[in-house]
């Protein structure tokens, strides 16, 4: 398992001397962040729930407002544990 | 470049994820007694696997006899997406000395890499915030799992806790800071699309890489060369 694991976290690094170095190439690797978040938690936030979509929405406007990650990870989580209490 | 002062700063940006991280770390610990690994084995798949996801996967896989090489499988495949992690922070890692950059890359997780992808791009740091997050990330996971391992007993049921939530609240967070505008939003549609269908239709944690691909290339194919 360790050792599985850490090829792939190496193997990125020498990923790109196989593809052509180009403008477009930038913008893939650009685009990555944002588009590997949103596709792990897509699946979980939009699962029908309302406890997590609910709780969702209350992180990233924490987040968005305050600016402060703390701040939103405690808002999520508690939104998230009192809605479940709730049977949502 | 890979300075003190960029490592430094990615201790201390990460100390608020890795309480999250701690809180699903325990998670991850009660639910590994559950599944019979003893303190010592939860410990070491902690410390020398480090990847979270990969290793709630080997705990439903896990019995006996061991199914190792479905095991090693699958962590191999839910740990592919690190390829395009990797591949994304490879540019600034380029001029780092070797030692260094295998020895931050093995420190490499989702929060430290999102962290760390901002402040590079922009100019805040330079390689060495991976290294200093990924090592905060790294002492909460294995500590939590130490402690959910040995608090097995008396938490019994962290989802009511909210904490299995932790995660995607980091990931929820990181992203809400990642917003540039209405550029990124057809590529996020197109990476929630995709990772909602093949969540759906495929078994296992290849949404992620399908997601991220499909949101990736997506935005990679509508660029216009000048």
């Amino acid at each position: 398992m360790a050792l599985v694991t850490y090829a792939t976290r190496i193997g990125g690094l020498w990923l790109l001397r196989l593809l052509p170095d180009s403008p477009r190439l930038q913008v893939w690797l650009r685009a990555i962040p944002g588009a590997v978040l949103v596709a792990i938690v897509a699946p979980t936030v939009l699962s029908g729930s309302p406890a997590n979509l609910a709780a969702a929405a209350a992180t990233v406007a924490i987040a968005r407002l305050s600016g402060n990650t703390l701040l939103a990870l405690i808002g999520g989580v508690a939104c998230a544990a009192a809605l479940r209490a709730l049977g949502g | 470049m890979f300075t003190r002062s960029s490592f430094v700063a990615g201790l201390r940006a990460t100390i608020p994820i890795g309480l999250s991280i701690f809180a699903y770390g325990t998670v991850f610990g009660v639910l590994a007694g559950r599944a019979g690994l003893s303190l010592a084995e939860t410990s070491l798949m902690s410390g020398l696997v480090f990847a979270g996801s990969s290793q709630f996967a080997a705990l439903t896989l896990w019995g006996a006899p061991l199914p190792i090489a479905t095991i090693i499988a699958t962590t191999f495949v839910v740990n592919l997406r690190h390829l395009l992690l990797g591949a994304a922070i490879q540019p600034y890692l380029a001029e780092v000395p070797l030692g260094r950059r295998l020895t931050a890359m093995f420190f490499l997780n989702d929060e430290s890499w999102a962290l760390t992808m901002g402040e590079l791009e922009a100019g805040n740091a330079d390689g060495a915030f991976l290294l200093g997050s990924g090592i905060v990330s790294f002492i909460a996971w294995s500590s939590a799992s130490v402690v959910g391992r040995l608090a097995g007993s008396i938490v019994r049921d962290p989802e009511r806790l909210g904490l299995d939530f932790a995660f995607i609240a980091v990931m929820l967070a990181l992203l809400a800071g990642m917003w540039r505008g209405r550029s990124d939003l057809a590529p996020w549609l197109v990476a929630a699309l995709a990772s909602l269908v093949i969540a759906r239709l495929v078994p296992g944690n290849w949404y992620i890489l399908a997601g991220a691909l499909a949101g990736s290339l997506w935005k990679a194919a509508r660029h216009v060369e000048a």
